[in-house]
């Protein structure tokens, strides 16, 4: 799934297609053949620019209008017990009444800290030391917190998965014994569900942590650790055929000038297998993203998954709109992160084929 | 509200008893009563002191008869004692003890039964203690518009047309005996094994003539020689699974009940009122080691949740509507109001068009509801050994041993006598007992019930484990 960047090493006028959608050529219509090819005025190359892309962005949208269409048209078709499918318009609806309980949650929690802070007052002036408080807030999180939690979590699982993956694929990559050796239990590992790792999961971090006030909530670490386990594979793979595909020539360069170990990794490994570890992590990340949701379902790490699940336990008539919003909101986050990765992988990758 | 002071128990005024009577009133701070069923009175524990850990997160179920929680935090009940408490909904059960026995969750609105069969080793091993009782009632057993259809017709109406209630599981013997025939299962569906809603629905069944299955030792299917196949249904997945016809009925609290008549898929065929009068419900669960490191704090805690029980059955109700509108929150039961409604008001929808009064419906403070009377937890236990999840006999004192370690009445006097000195609720509403109600009536099957004697009481049923029968996979063996 590598993106093929054709591109001469010596040329640099041309700027990589950094969307990497297939590039609109130049539209040959009359506008443009009617202009003087010579001294065209200064405005139109951006006019030109700024033509090519709004329509490398027409079809996109066209696709979004089309399927908003079908969805409003084809959902109140659909009657389930908790009354008919939500279409785009009640699912907008959901989105705004969360946007407003996310304003309430901080006026109720300006409120709070304004009353601790005048009865602590009071307390200091009657110099009744004992009735001094100092308490956080304990409403439930909001929709906007949830996210936050989602994406610390998938940041740190993505982080574990990328320190274990990288090391691991590069030695499978520069040895065929070792790869030879670990290739049974990762293909084993690799399909198994995050919903299968939870349990010994839990088990686990249970048993390890047992203070009652530790530093990282354990359900936080429980949801980061089923994210390592199932996103750290792409990485894995791909680094090691990545490495393993080493031009041999400059392997032997390397043997030639008698580089030590260090000097050959961050010299020839790295440098050539860069691309391939990237594409690897773009692909974890978006495992990752995956498995989170259905992770924090069960371990009770306070984000988008259990928001869905409690949610589903609500059962009342604005549910439904509630869980699409947010399954919305969870692809467009997915989106982001995905090019997020893809830019670091342009910058990456510039120069070099893949 | 009749205070109940002819409790009958074993009330021995003799030496050795006016003895133990002195022994115990001198044991203080949480040591729980003597270690037989006999006489002497619950007598409070004593607490003192700073609150150790203002701070506590519990955990809850989404269900109505979580109450008590959320009014306590709305109505500022935990901020007066000094506690700042967060409150977090649970995925399910299961995940919900896990939390309490590993100490993310400081305590817990829990099944009866969860801190029982916890103590006994039945699931996860821990000590795990009930110090206050939620509510009494509150359930109630829904069935398909498929098998409401079948058996409607040949039930007895009253003057207005409706069905007379209560309404017992014998009418669905020949529904079942139809299935059969077709080499079908009749599955029904209820929370979790230790569940007070799987006790009652097998209790209707079995009054009714049905057998809801055994449970082999160490196994949490509990299906052998069924007539009635009972799963476990997590409860807001009750409603689409009743649709699809995985199973035809299911025994839940609220809102799930009314859940299904608001979405016309199935009709409530009686409540656990109908098939014990004012049975107690849930508990508030807390880890033993939890209440005696930090005992005010517990105290506190049952204080701010005792005035929300109050506050809940004040004046025949009057709160009820607000309690409704708190509940219908997203972030507590976020059930429509409406449907929360229609069992919090007094009320109670069966067939469409068949509302009836329900007054008593959930109660939460009325009738003793909070105190974690000795004999509730020993009725949990009876029926644990009827359907054999304990899988051996055990004589009586094991029963009374039991209960005494998990249900608490020492510190929930504390919280309670401490709020009828400062005037909050009224000295009637706590009753004077050696923990044990004495003989109680009310059941469906016509069947009492004196906590006093376990085993007599498994003795009167014609389906339940007698003494001396096991389980194994064939079948029942031995008695």
């Amino acid at each position: 799934m590598a993106t093929a960047y054709a591109q001469p090493l010596s040329d640099a006028s041309e700027p990589a297609d950094k969307t990497g959608a297939a590039s609109m050529t130049a539209p040959t219509d009359d506008e443009a053949a009617g202009m003087p090819a010579e001294k065209a005025p200064a405005g139109n190359p951006l006019a030109a620019k700024v033509k090519e892309q709004a329509l490398a962005l027409l079809w996109p949208v066209i696709g979004i209008l089309a399927f908003l269409g079908a969805w409003a048209l084809l959902a109140p078709q659909v009657d389930t017990s908790l009354g008919t499918l939500p279409g785009p318009f009640e699912v907008a609806k959901a989105g705004a009444g969360l946007y407003g309980e996310y304003a309430a949650a901080n006026d109720a929690e300006a409120a709070f800290y304004a009353q601790q802070e005048a009865s602590n007052a009071a307390a200091r002036a009657s110099g009744n030391v004992a009735a001094i408080s100092d308490f956080e807030y304990s409403g439930s999180p909001t929709f906007l917190d949830q996210i936050l939690t989602s994406l610390k979590t998938v940041a740190l699982g993505f982080a574990l998965a990328t320190l274990l993956a990288v090391p691991i694929g590069l030695m499978a990559g520069l040895s065929k014994r070792f790869n030879a050796a670990i290739n049974p239990l990762v293909q084993i590992m690799k399909p198994v569900s995050p919903l299968a790792w939870l349990p010994i999961v839990t088990m686990v971090i249970s048993a390890m942590i047992t203070s009652a006030d530790p530093l990282l909530p354990k359900a936080f670490v429980i949801s980061a650790l089923v994210v390592m386990l199932c996103s750290l594979w792409p990485t894995l793979i791909n680094t090691a055929v990545g490495t393993s595909s080493i031009d041999k020539d400059l392997l032997n360069v390397g043997k030639v000038l008698r580089l030590g170990w260090f000097d050959k990794l961050t010299k020839l490994v790295l440098p050539a297998s860069l691309p391939y570890i990237f594409t690897g992590m773009r692909l974890s990340l978006g495992v990752g993203w995956m498995v989170l949701i259905a992770a924090e379902m069960l371990a009770q790490n306070p984000g988008l998954g259990k928001f869905v699940w409690d949610e589903f336990q609500n059962g009342s008539s604005q549910s439904l709109a509630r869980i699409m919003f947010a399954v919305i909101v969870i692809g467009l986050i997915g989106f982001l992160l995905d090019r997020v990765m893809m830019a670091l992988q342009g910058l990456v990758s510039k120069n070099r084929t893949v | 509200m009749t205070p109940t002071r002819h409790i009958k128990g074993h009330f021995s005024f003799d030496r050795r008893g006016l003895i133990a009577a002195v022994l115990a009133s001198v044991a203080l701070a949480g040591c729980g009563a003597s270690a037989d069923g006999s006489g002497e009175n619950v007598v409070a524990a004593t607490v003192d002191g700073a609150i150790e850990k203002p701070n506590l997160k519990l955990g809850f179920i989404k269900l109505t008869d979580m109450a008590p929680l959320a009014i306590a935090k709305e109505k500022g009940f935990f901020a007066e004692e000094g506690l700042n408490v967060t409150l977090e909904p649970q995925a399910n059960w299961k995940v919900l003890l896990d939390g309490v026995i590993a100490g993310q969750l400081d305590g817990a609105h829990m099944l009866a039964g969860q801190p029982i069969a916890a103590t006994i080793g039945y699931g996860t091993k821990a000590d795990l203690i009930a110090p206050l009782s939620l509510d009494l009632n509150g359930n109630a057993i829904t069935v398909s518009n498929k098998v409401w259809g079948m058996i409607e017709p040949g039930l007895p109406k009253d003057a207005g047309g409706k069905p007379t209630h209560p309404i017992p599981a014998s009418v669905l013997k020949p529904v079942v005996a139809k299935f059969k025939a077709e080499g079908k299962p009749f599955n029904m569906g209820m929370v979790f094994p230790v569940s007070t809603h799987n006790y009652e629905i097998r209790y209707w069944l079995a009054a009714g003539g049905l057998n809801p299955g055994y449970y082999t030792e160490g196994d949490v299917q509990g299906v052998v020689g069924a007539d009635v196949k009972l799963s476990v249904t997590p409860p807001p997945q009750m409603p689409a699974t009743l649709e699809a016809g995985t199973i035809e009925g299911y025994s839940v609290g609220e809102p799930w009940n009314q859940a299904a008549v608001a979405k016309k898929i199935g009709v409530p065929i009686i409540t656990d009122n109908e098939i014990w009068n004012n049975n107690p419900e849930k508990v508030l669960g807390l880890r033993k080691d939890f209440a005696e490191k930090n005992p005010a704090t517990t105290a506190a805690l049952l204080r701010a949740i005792i005035k929300a029980q109050a506050w809940l059955d004040a004046d025949g109700g009057k709160n009820r509507k607000e309690a409704v509108e708190i509940l219908s929150r997203p972030n507590y039961v976020g059930a429509d109001a409406a449907v929360i409604a229609a069992s919090m008001t007094g009320v109670f929808t069966f067939a469409p068009g068949d509302t009836r009064e329900a007054k008593g419906f959930n109660i939460f403070f009325d009738k003793y509801a909070g105190y974690p009377f000795y004999s509730d937890a020993v009725w949990y236990l009876t029926q644990m050994r009827r359907w054999g999840q304990i899988a051996s006999d055990k004589d009586d004192q094991w029963y009374f041993d039991t209960a005494k370690a998990v249900y608490r009445p020492d510190l929930y006097l504390a919280a309670a006598k401490k709020l009828v000195a400062d005037g909050k609720i009224p000295a009637d509403s706590v009753p004077e007992t050696n923990g044990f109600r004495g003989e109680q009536g009310g059941f469906i099957d016509g069947v009492t019930f004196d906590g006093s004697k376990p085993n007599a009481y498994l003795a009167k049923f014609p389906i339940g484990l007698k003494q001396g029968q096991k389980v194994t996979a064939a079948g029942v063996t031995g008695g």
